[in-house]
């Protein structure tokens, strides 16, 4: 190969970019430090010699624009919610306003440190305080620590909150239900805990069924852990008879609020009978995901669980608030200082910007949107579950199937149309589940569109399955080989030789 | 609403496509009983302006680093963060990206992780990074977890100058499969006595638990603590709160450590009241399937073209379940991206310089302080960025005269420690002048 692919540019404006340690020469740099204006002793002089090292080798000697550069071409291999349709089922995708990056960068906020005392943190703690109490109501719970990094980090700390109330009763008990089409981060963080996961059967209509629960319901269990809406898109409607079964043998009924965008303002987890239930930051309230992080996982909780929430809290005397450190019930801490204080600036200024008409608005458009899509979809596409859905509807490849296109093809050839793949094998009981989630922030043009794509793409899978089954052709990339990454890992830059 | 483009004529327009009159009908699988009758009880909608002025209001009521004279650290540090980093991150091929699931599309992020991942075993002189942790203290406690499978061994052995959070959280964690902590104690030196370590150390231990430099701002001598650890059959985990002191203090991957746990923040991405922060952990490749979080893989296109993946995943709970190794997905990727740039942008000679005016200005503060009457040097041993100063007065009530100076004298350690309730724990950055620390001797009665 030669001419400009081999050297810069590959195709339009989209450029190769080596790693950044084959990049630079020695001396160069891209800082600046101000004089040092005490006196300049030597590291020798100050900590013992045996303890130090010399400059770190391998470490890149760049200039400023290099590493603009650098960032900026990579940035462009990247598809983002600023480029296009992100229909990634169970994660929403939803557009990330910018007056919320302005302000979680305002001074106040991120040159505050975590240990100012409370007098002169009043701002940061009142955000906290009134952020909880939206959540709260939004959830229909009575208390919400702020505490989580992401809502597997919220699982953890709901679940932990339940094993600590048991236990106070005499018994944290052994096992936790959870259903067959729950998230995996459910059982890994029921198993955190030290409890046998006990798996729950759907019932035929996706959704799963009192009977299933109360045929495994003992005292030896500890929770139920469901989501709802479930990751088939479908509002759980048994939910309060499950919670009444689960209930009655003192068991507590864990919510997960992955997918609460289908349902803010009309419906709440607290009035179906949960106890415990995380809120995701990151999907339902605007965090930028960011790549994979950060996010944010509160938990609300029902009273009686309050006093297990971990340390601090945040709480209010006459107009004063304060970090209150002093529960002796709490499971402890999970993780230093009192939150990601960061993300929860962007989903207070989100719910402020939206309030209790936009929020509903949310979820009634989410719900539309996904519902327009699977009825324009079906017939094309094998749809398992033919019924009213909420955030996001699932597909299967069935149809494809049968000319060997499979769902993995699908995902990629979205990719040459413009769009990124929905999710894909998830959830586990559909074989070859397409979830796709279109969130409220897509207009009728970009559905349109995306459903164009994916009837384009069903006639290719008939009539030019190759296209397909080589797809993608358009990226910087064809598909990689996972297989050989995961069999000679390489992990890391090394020094050559 | 500015964030739905979708206007009434789309919705009737889509209603009429599904077949149905109303968005209340695609709400008919809510019982009715379950259904919310009123509107929620939040503040009504504002506009983007008056967003941004409650904000500027809550904003102006907190003591940032940027109005005060700060002398707080302990786990969070103010380092000088270049303009770069803040305007790379908000790009939105960045900023609004999910994880890479999909690498055809995702290898700007993956690329990015990948160098990530080099760059703390670079700085730690470790094998094997993974993609990042929550922050410092949970990665620590899934290092003790990790430590804990390895091994098979259920005790744990911590320092007492490790991150007093860090251990409070550790045992949240560890409490759950009932694992059993115990603490080897500080010399007078302000280092961990390496004999109280021995004797915390036996046969059922997992892991020896240090921080380097620790919560009292001590330069740990971490081999003979490692040796100590390796000798009882222990893995050695090495904390870090404080990643600029990895500029100029020995790597813990020399130094013995099988694990290195820690908190990136340090690497210019804010103080944030305390997040979103930076988790790492990195350890030895033989260990690496034993790793909780993500990991970015290198390997090839169809054409043969470098590239670069999420691998062994079958540690991980999507695939594995209640078998996983840990239950972590999201975790901080965009700090984790941030600290890259700010470590490229430094390189070797910054990295060392900033550390160096970090022990400079503290050795400065640390000499000047102790000349202070009523003040005196707590722990005779080296210290960083950090060091704890005892004062005749009550701390509280001293930290508290200062603040109406609008300077922040530095953390009172009665708290976390009531042995040192006459202790301050002060940190002095490169961002402190040598002005700011002279305002800090003089508030305290030292003159000029």
């Amino acid at each position: 190969m030669n001419g400009p692919e081999r050297t810069v540019g590959t195709r339009g404006l989209v450029f190769n970019e080596p790693l950044i340690f084959d990049q630079g020469s020695p001396g160069r740099v891209g800082y600046s430090l101000p004089p040092c204006d005490v006196p300049e002793k030597k590291a020798e002089a100050l900590i013992p010699p045996h303890l130090l090292r010399g400059p770190i080798a391998g470490l890149p000697e760049v200039s400023e624009v290099e590493v603009v550069r650098h960032y900026t071409r990579m940035s462009q291999w990247n598809y983002g919610i600023d480029l296009g349709f992100y229909p990634l089922g169970s994660c929403t995708m939803k557009y990330n306003p910018r007056v919320n990056e302005d302000v979680a960068r305002l001074p106040g906020f991120s040159q505050a440190h975590p240990y100012l005392p409370d007098d002169v943190a009043q701002g940061a703690l009142e955000l906290l305080w009134e952020l909880e109490r939206y959540l709260a109501e939004i959830s229909g719970l009575d208390r919400v620590t702020l505490h989580p990094s992401a809502g597997a980090h919220g699982e953890l700390t709901g679940v932990m909150m339940i094993r600590a109330y048991h236990q106070a009763q005499g018994n944290p008990r052994g096992k936790i239900l959870i259903p067959e089409s729950a998230h995996g981060t459910n059982p890994a963080s029921s198993a955190l805990c030290g409890y046998q996961v006990v798996p729950i059967k759907s019932g035929p209509r996706g959704v799963v069924e009192p009977q299933a629960v109360a045929a495994a319901m003992d005292e030896q269990v500890a929770a139920i852990m469901i989501t709802n809406p479930n990751t088939l898109g479908l509002f759980e409607e048994h939910i309060a008879e499950i919670a009444r079964i689960v209930h009655a043998k003192g068991g507590q009924v864990y919510g997960d609020g992955a997918n609460l965008n289908a349902i803010m303002g009309i419906t709440r987890p607290g009035d179906w009978g949960v106890d415990v239930l995380q809120f995701n930051l990151h999907k339902t309230f605007s965090q930028p995901h960011g790549g994979g992080g950060p996010g944010a996982g509160p938990v609300g909780v029902r009273r009686h669980l309050a006093p297990f929430m971990p340390v601090p809290t945040v709480e209010k005397t006459g107009d004063a608030f304060s970090l209150d450190f002093d529960r002796p019930m709490s499971i402890g801490k999970v993780r230093s200082f009192a939150a990601s204080f960061g993300v929860m600036v962007r989903s207070y200024a989100y719910i402020r910007s939206l309030g209790p008409d936009g929020l509903k608005r949310v979820a009634e458009t989410a719900v539309l949107n996904a519902n327009y899509l699977m009825s324009q979809l079906k017939g094309t596409y094998h749809l398992p579950y033919d019924r009213v859905c909420k955030h996001e509807c699932v597909f299967s490849d069935a149809i494809q199937a049968q000319s060997d296109v499979k769902t993995l093809d699908i995902a990629k050839r979205l990719m040459d149309y413009g769009f990124h793949p929905p999710t894909i094998y998830f959830p586990l009981i559909v074989a070859g589940a397409l979830m796709i989630e279109p969130t409220e922030t897509e207009s009728k043009e970009t559905l349109d569109q995306f459903i164009a794509a994916m009837k384009e793409i069903a006639r290719e899978a008939k009539d030019v399955p190759d296209v397909v089954r080589a797809a993608p052709h358009k990226p910087l990339l064809s598909r990689l080989d996972e297989t050989r990454a995961a069999r000679q890992p390489v992990l890391r830059w090394k020094p050559k030789g | 609403m500015r964030y739905i483009p979708n206007t009434e004529a789309d919705r009737r327009q889509m209603l009429e496509a599904i077949g149905i009159g109303a968005v209340g009908e695609l709400f008919a699988d809510v019982p009715e009983g379950l259904r919310l009758k009123r509107p929620l009880k939040i503040p009504r909608a504002l506009a983007e302006a008056d967003v941004v002025k409650r904000l500027r209001a809550l904003a102006a009521r907190n003591a940032d680093a940027e109005r005060y004279n700060s002398f707080l650290g302990a786990g969070c540090y103010d380092h000088f963060s270049p303009a770069i980093i803040g305007h790379l991150v908000l790009r939105g091929e960045f900023l609004t990206a999910y994880t890479p699931y999909q690498p055809e599309i995702s290898q700007g992020t993956l690329q990015a992780l990948f160098e990530y991942q080099s760059l703390v075993c670079q700085l730690t002189g470790m094998e094997v990074s993974n993609a990042s942790m929550y922050e410092g203290a949970s990665a620590t406690a899934e290092a003790i977890l990790m430590a804990h499978r390895i091994t098979g061994r259920n005790e744990v052995v911590v320092a007492r100058a490790v991150h007093p959070e860090y251990r409070q959280v550790a045992r949240t964690y560890a409490a759950q499969v009932g694992l059993v902590f115990h603490e080897a104690a500080s010399a007078e030196t302000g280092a961990t006595d390496l004999d109280a370590a021995k004797q915390a150390l036996g046969p059922q231990t997992a892991c020896l638990v240090v921080q380097c430099p620790n919560f009292f701002g001590g330069v740990e001598d971490l081999a003979p603590l490692a040796e100590a650890a390796h000798a009882v059959g222990a893995l050695c985990l090495v904390v870090v709160a404080e990643p600029i002191a990895l500029g100029l203090l020995k790597a813990p991957g020399e130094c013995g450590a099988d694990l290195v746990a820690g908190e990136g923040q340090g690497l210019g991405t804010g103080l944030n009241y305390g997040g979103p922060a930076l988790g790492f952990l990195a350890t030895r490749d033989q260990y690496v399937r034993h790793m909780p979080g993500r990991l970015v893989g290198q390997t090839v296109d169809r054409e043969g073209r470098t590239g670069y993946v999420l691998t062994l995943a079958t540690r991980e709970q999507h695939i594995r379940r209640e078998r996983a190794t840990s239950n972590i997905c999201t975790a901080e990727s965009l700090i984790a991206l941030m600290a890259s740039i700010y470590l490229v942008s430094l390189g070797p000679q910054g990295l060392r310089e900033v550390a160096l005016q970090n022990l400079r200005k503290a050795a400065y503060a640390k000499d000047r302080l102790a000349k202070v009457p009523g003040c005196s040097v707590r722990f005779r041993g080296p210290t960083f960025n950090e060091f704890i100063l005892r004062t005749q007065k009550k701390p509280a009530g001293l930290l508290a005269k200062l603040r109406k100076q609008q300077i922040i004298g530095g953390l009172e350690l009665g708290r976390f420690y009531p042995e040192l309730a006459d202790c301050l724990l002060v940190c002095v950055t490169e961002q402190k002048t040598r002005a700011d620390i002279d305002a800090l001797c003089a508030a305290l009665g030292g003159g000029r």
